[in-house]
């Protein structure tokens, strides 16, 4: 298991440099330094003298790949590209075009991110597993094609208009909880229930119906008909033996997602002004603020990674015939 | 879950969607939003306008707009007086006030600054018993547990000194806070780039060391006393009074540069960019960007008054009923983090925010018109109490012709008639009316109203698009367009002689539907006089890169003014400045020679007849020469609750909070009243989520019996 980990995380590391490399030359092909100088310096009075050393004080004004005029191994050092990707494989993010620490706003805004994506995750697992189990338990029953036809509905709604009407209704209407906001520590509860609600709720129609699949799939199986056999009731057929079984493919959806609930929801968290990382990566893309989309792209294709792993990870744990080489 | 939730609510206050602490309920502080986060609180850096909406109450240049009078007078802030410049010659002998602007080499603002005004408390200023200062060696380890200002157990102030003023001039030349207006700058003030140029040599040579101004000598300004600086700006420069105005000029303590120099303040945002040190009457006490920022009432702010002098409007608007008491009327400030126009909307409908724009979602339900197309509140408005405020910006927006493309460029008298033709046919009435919702008035030359140079009536008119009918100016017809047209060489929209249609390129960034039916009215407009448009859509930075090449023939730009001078509109269609090859503010790359000499006379000259005459010729020139289409000058539409005291829009000073008053109690009140929450959804949620699992419940006891 221990060499597989290393093997893993050595892997990694290629595969983050390749992460670096596109992200930088997608980044670079629509945005030259000097554009990006110019949105930071604003449309007015803007001089070329002021574009020069916006790009020497934020370190754009080098070469992007290759450093013709150095020599040596400074050829590819003293580049736009290693100067500002280096550093960050010592998770060092440097600052954004805003002058602020993007480590400091990141380790500031995971919080508020986990306080949405964690309960959605969570009462979403729970709520969606439940319903597809009733679904499966009146399988093939009028109460079954509701479900079915309910999930799709759910499911062909915007997230928008869920997150539009949460507010319209529960926010404005009934004034039962507030619009949008944020609060320090447990004070921030009360912003939370909103888009929790709307997460969960948005959330049931493909879950419900991707779990009610997988469980559909373990039910004709002949350990099924075996416990059936020994008489056990369907609730516990269902809970004891379906549940657990049907796992490996929850645990592949769910557990892959569960470090890369610290990257926030992009929409939520703008619509109810929780300020997390979604909408730090989106205020980054309008900017074109290259040293925090190349830091929020880094962490997430770090985390993914780290998704990964647990998953083969929980899939041992899972499955005590999976063995991890 | 959300029962629990709900119950806790009800514990909590009376009003369950309040988004503030119940504490607060009748605080002295106006409630605000801010949709996009400041990237600078450095006055040297800063030059937006959602940055000086905390800038302007923190920062006290020397100078400031009179909050009431109207056109906009500067009046002393800091400063004693508002000081008029000393004119010199090459030999650095006095000159007379009326001297010829070409004698004048030299002209010099001495400033004198009230003596008492005191910074805002601040740990950079704190000192120990034996009078040193207590946080300017601190180590890594003694601000670890830093994150905010508050932090620091200690505060103190200082006496706000000329040295102050100038130390914050030689920064705008440090390459390290890279200031917007350095370039700007250093062509006026003297010596300005050269001590750019040593500060940059110093930076590259030191790149780890604090870069002190106070270490660089400087021509352009200097300390004369205490309390009294002097500014040297090359030639004459009368626009540069209304500079002394924006917190570009603000003081800075050298203090807070040396507090937050320190090792590990810039890791946790404390640096001066972020954490304003100044002499106005609010103080940021909490600073979160990404959720909200917090001013307080500044303890130890100078004894500034309400202003007494309105007119006879402001009077009977009750804008003089606070008139000699002391700033600011409120305790502080809470602007809140709010992107999306929906739930900035709601909650200001709720009375969590005291004022609002309105988006073009919720125009239909806050304002209608009368049939005489004056704008009115909506009924469901007028019930809540809220005010509509509205004004014309100083601003405008225009469509462009490349003045240096062979088909649409150029001052032939033929190719004047062609653009003047496309003038007629785009109709800006139309298009303020259905895609402003009438929040603009259509523009008749670059000055919009509120500048002097404006003329307003029968003799403000673009006479080659409007003329007078009824004492009202009429776009001219389609019918005299596509005379012109046929005058410039392309007799319905043909070239007369190649018998080729003509087509133009029409450059836009504007994407998405909206733009899109934008664009598509454009299209129409031109086909009226058989013109061809093709429109091509960019991004942004592409979209510059064309302007900057003169690679766009036909493109939308707008301008806002810096300041109340016809100069700062006029200098967008000044030859020197063209984009092309120059690098200027003229996108459209006009260059008429006529023109520009009448520009430099008037640039000069103080407002008056004299003036007024030289602005006419120009206007005239380029109302000719069409190197615009004049679209229309934007008119904004603001509502306030009842309780919001004291609001005039001044489109010039952005430090006008401190005249702002809040009945909190009516607040409170009305809150109390528009929020009652409605508990039946939560009954029929029950009911309805009972209705869903006790069949399901029944049905599952049923089957485990059967099986069974």
């Amino acid at each position: 298991m221990f060499a597989y980990l290393v093997r893993r995380i050595l892997y990694a590391i290629p595969i983050l440099i390749g992460v670096n490399l596109l992200t930088f030359v997608l980044f670079f092909v629509v945005n030259t330094p000097d554009d990006m100088a110019r949105l930071q310096l604003g449309v007015k009075h803007v001089t070329p003298e002021a574009i020069a050393r916006w790009k020497v004080e934020h370190g754009y004004d080098k070469p992007l790949l290759l450093n013709r005029a150095a020599e040596g191994g400074a050829q590819f050092t003293d580049t736009i590209f290693f100067r500002h990707s280096a550093a960050m494989f010592a998770f060092e993010f440097g600052k954004g075009d805003d002058g602020r620490d993007i480590g400091n706003e990141i380790r500031t805004r995971m919080g508020p991110s986990l306080a949405i994506a964690l309960p959605v995750f969570l009462i979403g697992l729970a709520v969606n597993i439940s319903f597809a189990l009733l679904m499966v338990f009146f399988r093939s029953s009028y109460l079954d094609l509701g479900g079915v036809v309910g999930c799709v509905v759910l499911m062909s709604i915007s997230g928008l208009f869920y997150i539009i009407a949460g507010q319209y209704f529960i926010a404005k209407l009934w004034n039962l909880l507030p619009i949008s906001g944020f609060g320090d520590g447990l004070d921030a509860w009360k912003f939370v229930v909103l888009p929790v609600l709307v997460g969960v709720v948005s959330g049931i129609g493909s879950g419900a119906r991707w779990y009610r699949t997988i469980f559909l799939e373990e039910i004709g199986k002949d350990y099924v008909r075996t416990a059936r056999a020994k008489g056990l009731g369907e609730g516990r057929v269902l809970f004891r033996h379906v549940l657990k079984n049907g796992l490996i493919p929850i645990l592949t959806g769910a557990v892959v997602v569960l470090p890369l609930l610290f990257m926030g929801s992009l929409i939520t968290e703008s619509f109810f002004g929780i300020p997390g990382l979604g909408s730090y990566t989106i205020d980054a893309i309008q900017a074109q603020d290259f040293a925090v989309v190349r830091a929020m792209v880094f962490l997430g294709a770090v985390l993914y990674i780290v998704g990964l792993i647990l998953t083969d990870l929980s899939y041992a744990w899972a499955d005590p015939r999976v063995r991890l080489q | 879950m959300l029962f629990v939730c709900l119950s806790l609510l009800a514990g909590c206050s009376d009003t369950w969607n309040n988004p503030y602490p119940a504490d607060d309920q009748r605080a002295n502080v106006v409630y605000s939003a801010f949709s996009e986060r400041p990237k600078h609180l450095d006055p040297a850096r800063s030059y937006s306008s959602n940055e000086a909406e905390f800038t302007g109450q923190i920062y006290e240049p020397p100078l400031q707009y009179h909050f009431l009078k109207r056109p906009y007078e500067l009046i002393p802030l800091t400063a004693i007086a508002v000081p008029k410049p000393r004119y010199l010659d090459a030999a650095g002998r006095p000159l007379p006030d009326d001297a010829p602007t070409a004698a004048i080499a030299r002209s010099v603002y001495e400033i004198r600054i009230r003596p008492g005004i005191r910074y805002q408390p601040h740990p950079a200023f704190a000192r120990d018993a034996a009078g040193r200062y207590r946080y300017h060696a601190l180590r890594v380890e003694d601000t670890a547990d830093k994150r905010q200002i508050g932090d620091f157990e200690h505060t103190g102030t200082r006496e706000l000194v000329a040295a102050d003023y100038v130390y914050q001039i030689k920064r705008l030349a440090s390459p390290r806070v890279a200031s917007p207006i350095f370039g700007l700058m250093s062509e006026h003030i003297v010596g300005l780039k050269e001590l750019g140029e040593a500060m940059e040599k110093a930076s590259k040579a030191h790149p780890d060391r604090p870069l002190d101004p106070n270490t660089f000598g400087f021509a352009g300004a200097e300390v004369v006393d205490r309390y009294t600086y002097r500014i040297r700006v090359k030639g004459k420069y009368p626009q540069f009074i209304y500079w002394l105005a924006m917190p570009f000029f603000a003081p800075i303590p050298w203090e807070a540069e040396v507090f937050y120099a320190q090792p590990g303040m810039a890791d946790r945002n404390l640096t001066l960019d972020w954490q304003p040190v100044g002499t106005g009457p609010f103080y940021l006490a909490e600073n979160d960007p990404n959720r909200r920022m917090v001013l307080k009432k500044n303890p130890y702010f100078h004894g500034e008054t309400y202003p007494a002098d309105g007119d006879a409007a402001d009077r009977a608007a009750g804008l003089l009923a606070d008139a000699g008491k002391p700033l600011p009327l409120i305790d502080g400030a809470v602007f809140s983090l709010e992107k999306e126009t929906i739930p900035y909307w709601n909650k200001f409908l709720q009375g969590y925010y005291d004022s609002s724009g309105i988006s073009s979602d919720s125009f239909d339900q806050a304002v209608q018109f009368s049939a005489g197309g004056d704008p009115q509140l909506t009924a469901s408005m007028r019930d809540k109490n809220i005010h509509l405020v509205t004004t014309v910006q100083t601003s405008i927006w225009y469509v462009g012709f490349n003045m240096l493309d062979p088909i649409i460029g150029g001052l032939a008298p033929e190719k004047q008639k062609l653009r003047q033709a496309i003038s007629i046919a785009l109709d800006y009435e139309e298009f303020i009316s259905i895609f402003l919702n009438g929040r603009g008035i259509p523009a008749q030359g670059p000055i919009p109203p509120g500048i002097f140079g404006y003329v307003d009536g029968e003799k403000g008119i673009n006479p080659y698009v409007y003329r007078m009918r009824d004492g009202k100016p009429v776009r001219r017809s389609i019918e005299d367009a596509k005379r012109l047209l046929a005058e410039a060489g392309y007799p319905n929209g043909r070239n007369a002689r190649t018998g080729e249609p003509l087509v133009l390129y029409f450059d836009t960034m504007a994407s998405g539907p909206d733009a899109k039916s934008r664009l598509d009215w454009i299209k129409k407009q031109l086909d009226r006089i058989s013109v061809q448009l093709v429109v091509r859509g960019t991004d942004y930075n592409r979209f510059q890169d064309k302007i900057r090449k003169g690679n766009a023939q036909l493109f939308e730009w707008g301008w806002n003014a810096d300041y109340p001078d016809p100069e700062n509109f006029f200098f967008l269609l000044y030859g020197p400045n063209k984009k092309v090859g120059r690098g200027g503010e003229n996108a459209a790359n006009y260059d008429n020679p006529e023109f520009d000499r009448l520009f430099e006379r008037m640039k000069d000259m103080e407002n008056g007849p004299a003036r007024q005459a030289v602005i006419d010729q120009m206007l005239d020139i380029v109302r000719r020469d069409a190197p615009w289409i004049f679209a229309y000058y934007p008119k904004s539409f603001g509502l306030r609750h009842d309780w919001v005291k004291n609001v005039k829009p001044n489109l010039m000073a952005n430090n006008t909070l401190k005249y702002r008053r809040v009945d909190p109690a009516q607040r409170a009140q009305a809150r109390l009243a528009w929020n009652r929450p409605v508990l039946w959804p939560i009954g029929l949620g029950a009911v309805g989520l009972l209705a869903i699992i006790a069949p399901a419940f029944i049905a599952w006891r049923r089957h485990e019996r059967k099986a069974a």
